[in-house]
């Protein structure tokens, strides 16, 4: 008798899971409001200011799926999440999309069960010293002290290194970055390593910037981007043509300034296509023939959205290097709009 | 004539289920079971549903992978190389060895204020409640990040050891106290016949040696006193018995001192103990003393007057009124919680995670939960791990409990 | 009286001579408590010596600290080079200690409301009888904070509170209370109590107003329900109460829905709060909720039905086996596997069970000490009166017995409350999550440490010491009892 009222208990748990696994669109949709997952505050790329607003590179992915699915910016409710919450936070469908800098791998692709959907920012491990220390190259840093941020693959990234040098290092686990700035900068560390993005916000957020050294050594290829969960194929597709929308809108000269202006058609047809004047692109994806439209009217272009967070003109200062437009010499290259 | 029959077999009723005592405890376990099953079964339909739609599976096979990431304080060989299942290793390692550091220091303090609590003395007195109520009620991870910040903030850094202007300087040459740990100098064999840890194996075997030949000695001199009356003098000999053998081995062993020295980003060689270790060690035991001490001064006062009045009657000096009396039964009332008190310094140590020290937590819990996705596996790990230490010391307690109970004829 | 004609006989009592310098007033006291013997002395000096240390370094670091810059690079070149607290931090970033910098700035008096309103709610709880002065210094309290709300100054309202009963405590203390007399708790009184928890949800979260009032309802007609088929059993009785609760909260369901915006307070996600109002609400909430669980996990642990026995000792011996920060990983990271697929559980709920089972387990096992501590006679005795099960634990087991279990209770209450602070780890922003992260991370505080960790240790101590101060109190007023 136990075991038919326990065979009985899988049997409607199993029909509750089926009715309740919908498409994630159609939860976005009911819900009103996109949840989003960042990182716990990395400026420029994911920061609350002082009112709590979100702002940042990675907080405009978010705002353009936001625009483009529910057409209201500011319809995200962000999770911070820590490097050991983001992929429990998506695959558990607390998240809808993760935009935090997370670093497309082999093993998190496949194994984990997620899908990456582009990459929206072309990044490499590096070193940052104090200039006091006078260290030119990362190959000097035999016993050094460095604080990492654990749970991330510049910590796998950093054992192969120093173990390819034959050189010692001793490694100071630290849970976000947050953490990691009073330690290197107070001396508790002499070498704080991350993303070169990372090191570049970090820098901009001290005292005097201008102490510190980002080491010429870029020592692993990050591709960071959004992504979604495995199997959820139109809204992996939403994401990722979204992100593609940005990025092909600078390429063809679309910006926040003139699409509206386009957007009453001009002479090239992947602009029209783009911005839904022809075509019935929108409708493919299962949205309405403005998603672009919108999506680029509230954050802009992918090189608006580079310069006004992390550009050159920004504290944080980077350069477009390999994230220019493939036009430019970049890595940036968006599949055509047909 | 009275017949004695059979009470007539009554049928049975279903309302008995519920009305009838002798029934109704069956009714209760059955729905309990049935709800347990039935919320158990639901979790687990739930976790086989949510893991199959992700494509995901348990298995720990990803304890026998490469860890691929460095640990900097190992107990044992471990490289990046290693599996994660060292790794856990080296995690359980060094939980175990903050948890014995600490509750070894936890206690001498706790005694030590346990103690001073009912001294006579007003100002220490008072000192010491003052100490056992502010680190009472205010929440040990605060006393931990405290601690880390004397560290990161106070302390001076290798950088500052450096150069002509350095605006701080080891002790003695001998010792160092940064920021990133202390160094201190450390002893080592140079000529002898055991090196390394065999040597200190043969260290330990003759200082286990001269316990066992100081042992008889003593047995040898109660027995004389027995039979004579006097009791001959025997600290010279047994001094001699601990010393003179301990210091024929190191001098043959060629017993010389490391010291640690700025080389290059950081000091090198004597011994190192990390800022993280220390912050976490000293931390938990001045947390858990302020409980022990209170512990310790309840088992006192929980001796009645009279069984000091009692020996101090019966001629018994002051300390030996303490050591033979008041002591042996407050450590029936002392030592139960003092256990739990330990138990508790154990759990704690998990908050190893707030400073990086490299713990279970850290390890299992921390980096390879994250590198692996593994997240269901690791936490059960740990549970385990933990549920293990806590049952092994319960079964300890409840020993020791049978042991000293009061046997009552 | 005659007077006497002999000259050697002393009419009048010599004075009294007063009692050597060494054996009076201070110097005695002096000599008996600091000064006796060598070590005594010895002791009593180094303690001089430390104390004149500590002194030497915190006074001058309060005295100049200063409190209005807006950085710490601004506070310095005010102190330049002097030692003194930059507190102006505590000043700048009051309002993220106390209520997380997410949780919108215009809403500020809800949580303060709420928080007065615990105040409140919980004193015919906590005193079966109220001196005059308390009742006194609460009116003030109370006027003040409402001022202070009308003025706009919500984040002054906790201080007010705190510092007032602080006072009242000084007060107490020096016995001006016991002169007061005191005034009986109406019993009424304890209907607010029970009413604060839908007002205090209502206030935090916001939303309709529909909602609180619709759980209130349905609790109610559990009530009664459960008195309507109490006659039959009590098993009967809380089945009917279940039935009849789910019932309305499942037919008003449909009315919320439909009502969404009658007297709405803006909505704010439980994920916006945080600072120290996070560590008082997990605190209040998971203490309130492990209690009756805990109650009931006693129970079966001392019930002679050993398969519910054997469930409930495995549950606690499981749960207090385990560090809490194991449990809140499960929240964290785990748990979210367990639900069904598309339950959108947020974190801090996750979090309120996590703790709420682990202080249940430690309540369940404090009670049971005192079950145990209940002379088998008063068992017998309900039994002989022909009670059942539920009768006689209602009406003669539990109140003895959770009156013994008093001070363990709150032990285990102040030591959640401290517990709550782990949730710093889960990257959940309470007071110390706020500190390590956005304080000691911005540009403009980075490396406050001092000012920051005496705040917390400060705020700390006052509740967890109020509290036990008050276990202590309450413990000698049970103990008048037995005498």
């Amino acid at each position: 008798m136990k075991k038919t009222v326990f065979l009985g208990a899988l049997t409607v748990a199993g029909l509750a899971a089926g009715a309740a696994a919908a498409a994630t669109l159609d939860d976005v949709k009911a819900r009103g409001k996109l949840n989003c997952g960042v990182t716990t505050g990395l400026v420029g790329f994911a920061a609350p200011d002082a009112n709590g607003n979100w702002d940042g590179f990675d907080v405009g992915v978010c705002r353009a799926i936001a625009a483009a699915v529910l057409g209201d910016a500011a319809a995200v409710e962000f999770v911070p999440t820590t490097g050991k919450t983001r992929f429990t936070a998506l695959a558990s469908g607390e998240i809808d999309v993760l935009a935090r800098n997370t670093t497309w791998t082999f093993s998190r692709d496949v194994d984990l069960k997620f899908d990456f959907l582009g990459v929206n920012y072309y990044d490499g491990q590096g070193f940052m010293v104090p200039k006091s220390l006078g260290v030119s190259s990362a190959k000097e840093l035999d016993g050094a002290t460095v604080c990492i941020q654990t749970g991330t693959t510049t910590e796998l990234n950093l054992a192969d290194f120093f173990r390819a040098n034959n050189i010692s290092y001793e490694p100071v686990p630290i849970e976000t970055n947050a953490e990691a700035q009073p330690l290197y900068l107070e001396g508790a560390c002499d070498v704080y390593t991350t993303d070169a993005s990372g090191l570049a916000a970090t820098r901009a957020a001290f005292e005097n910037p201008q102490d510190h050294v980002v080491l010429p050594e870029i020592i692993s290829k990050e591709p960071l981007g959004p992504l979604v969960r495995h199997g959820d194929n139109d809204w992996g597709d939403i994401v990722r043509w979204t992100l593609n929308a940005l990025i092909a809108a600078e390429e063809l000269g679309v910006t926040s300034a003139n699409v509206d202006e386009m957007a009453g058609g001009t002479n090239n047809p992947e602009i029209n296509r783009l911005l839904g004047t022809e075509g019935t692109l929108g409708e493919m994806l299962g949205l309405d023939k403005d998603w672009a439209r919108r999506a680029i009217k509230s954050v802009g272009n992918y090189g608006e959205l580079f310069e006004r967070n992390i550009g050159e003109n920004t504290p944080i200062g980077l350069s477009r290097g390999l994230n220019a437009q493939w036009t430019n010499g970049g890595l940036l290259y968006s599949p055509p709009f047909r | 004539m009275a017949t004695y029959s059979d009470p007539p077999a009554e049928s049975f009723k279903l309302s008995q289920l519920i009305n009838d005592t002798r029934y109704r405890s069956y009714t209760f376990q059955v729905i309990a079971l049935i709800g347990i099953m039935l919320l158990l079964g639901y979790l687990i339909s739930n976790l086989i549903n949510n893991l199959q739609a992700a494509g995901l599976n348990i298995s720990y096979q990803f304890l026998g992978e490469p860890a691929g990431y460095d640990i900097n304080q190992r107990l044992i060989e471990y490289s990046s190389q290693s599996t994660h299942f060292t790794a856990a290793i080296v995690g359980v390692l060094n939980t175990l060895l903050v948890a014995v550091l600490g509750c070894a220091m936890a206690t001498v303090i706790g005694v030590v204020v346990g103690v001073l609590r009912l001294s006579r003395n007003w100002l220490i007195r008072t000192l010491m409640s003052v100490y056992v109520e502010i680190f009472r009620n205010v929440p040990v991870l605060i006393w931990i990040l405290i601690i880390m910040a004397v560290f990161t903030a106070v302390l001076p850094q290798p950088r500052d050891f450096r150069g002509a202007n350095a605006t701080a300087s080891m002790v003695g040459d001998m010792f160092a106290f940064t920021g990133r740990g202390f160094y201190a100098p450390m002893p080592y064999f140079e000529t002898g016949f055991a090196q390394g840890a065999a040597g200190w194996v043969v260290v330990l075997a003759v200082l286990v040696g001269s316990w066992l030949a100081a042992r008889a000695l003593g047995r040898w001199a109660a027995r004389t006193q027995e039979a004579t009356g006097q009791r001959p003098t025997t600290w010279y000999i047994t001094a001699a018995l601990w010393l003179v053998p301990l210091a024929v081995v190191l001098y043959v062993q060629g017993l010389a001192w490391e010291y640690p020295a700025l080389k290059g980003f950081n000091f090198q060689g004597g011994i190192f103990a990390r800022a993280s270790l220390i912050a976490l060690w000293f931390a938990l035991s001045i947390y858990t003393a302020a409980f022990i001490a209170e512990n310790v001064r309840a088992g006192i006062l929980a001796i009645s007057k009279g069984q000091t009045e009692a020996a101090a009657s019966l001629g018994l000096r002051p300390n030996r009124i303490m050591n033979l009396v008041v002591l042996p039964q407050a450590l029936r009332v002392i030592i139960p919680p003092l256990i739990s008190q330990y138990l508790n310094l154990t759990k704690n140590s998990s908050l190893a995670i707030a400073v990086g020290y490299m713990d279970i937590t850290g390890t299992l819990g921390g980096i390879t939960l994250n590198q692996t996705g593994r997240a269901i596996e690791c936490v059960l790990l740990l549970m385990l791990f933990y549920l293990t230490i806590s049952l092994a010391i319960s079964a300890v307690m409840n020993v020791y409990n049978n042991a000293v109970k009061l046997k009552e004829r | 009286m005659s007077k006497s004609d002999l000259s050697f006989v002393r009419t009048e009592m010599l004075p009294e001579q007063a009692p050597p310098v060494t054996e009076q007033g201070v110097v005695k006291w002096l000599r008996e408590n600091l000064f006796a013997g060598p070590i005594n002395t010895v002791m009593t000096l180094i303690s001089l010596v430390v104390i004149y240390k500590i002194l030497a370094g915190i006074t001058p670091w309060l005295a100049n600290g200063v409190w209005t810059t807006s950085s710490l690079a601004e506070c310095r070149e005010v102190l330049q080079g002097q030692t003194g607290g930059c507190f102006s931090v505590l000043t700048e970033r009051w309002n993220q200690l106390l209520f997380g910098f997410k949780y919108p700035v215009e809403e500020y008096w809800r949580p303060t409301l709420a928080f007065v309103l615990l105040m409140v709610a919980i004193t015919p709880v906590l005193f079966q009888e109220l001196p005059r002065l308390f009742v006194a210094t609460a009116a003030v309290i109370a006027t003040l904070v409402v001022v202070e709300l009308l003025a706009g100054a919500a984040g002054l309202a906790v201080p007010t509170v705190v510092i007032g009963g602080l006072g009242y405590w000084a007060l107490a203390r020096f016995g001006a209370a016991q002169r007061g007399g005191s005034i009986a708790v109406s019993r009424k009184l304890l209907l607010l109590t029970g009413l604060f928890p839908f007002v205090g949800y209502w206030l935090i979260w916001g939303g309709t107003v529909l909602a609180p009032v619709l759980a209130l309802a349905g609790v109610l007609a559990g009530y009664m329900a459960f008195r309507r088929f109490e006659a039959a059993s009590f098993a009967m009785g809380l089945l009917g109460a279940v039935v009849a609760a789910f019932a309305v909260w499942y037919l008003g369901g449909f009315l919320t829905a439909a009502a969404e915006g009658v007297l709405a307070l803006p909505e704010v996600p439980s994920r916006d709060m945080g600072g120290f109002m996070l560590n008082m609400m997990l605190g209040t909430v998971c203490v309130s909720l492990s209690l009756p669980i805990g109650i009931v996990l006693a129970l079966g642990r001392q019930s002679d039905m050993p398969i519910i026995k054997w469930i409930c000792v495995v549950f606690i011996e499981f749960i207090r086996g385990v560090p809490l920060i194991t449990l809140l990983f499960v929240a964290n990271v785990v748990l979210a596997y367990f639900l069904p697929p598309g339950t959108n559980f947020d974190l801090i709920l996750r979090v309120i069970i996590m703790i709420t089972m682990f202080s249940s387990a430690y309540i369940a096992e404090v009670i049971r000490g005192g079950l145990a501590a209940l002379p088998a006679g008063q068992y017998e005795a309900a039994d002989s009166l022909g009670l059942d099960y539920a009768q006689s634990m209602r009406l003669i087991i539990l109140p003895q017995a959770l009156k013994i279990s008093i001070p363990g209770i709150v032990n285990v209450a102040v030591g959640l409350f401290k517990d709550t602070t782990l949730v710093s780890v889960i990257s959940m922003f309470d007071l110390v999550g706020m500190i390590r992260g956005p304080i000691l991370a911005s540009t403009e505080w980075n490396g406050v440490y001092w000012e920051l960790w005496g705040f917390a240790v400060v705020l700390f101590f006052v509740v967890c010491y109020g509290i036990s101060q008050y276990s202590q109190w309450l413990e000698r007023q049970l103990q008048r009892d037995h005498r």
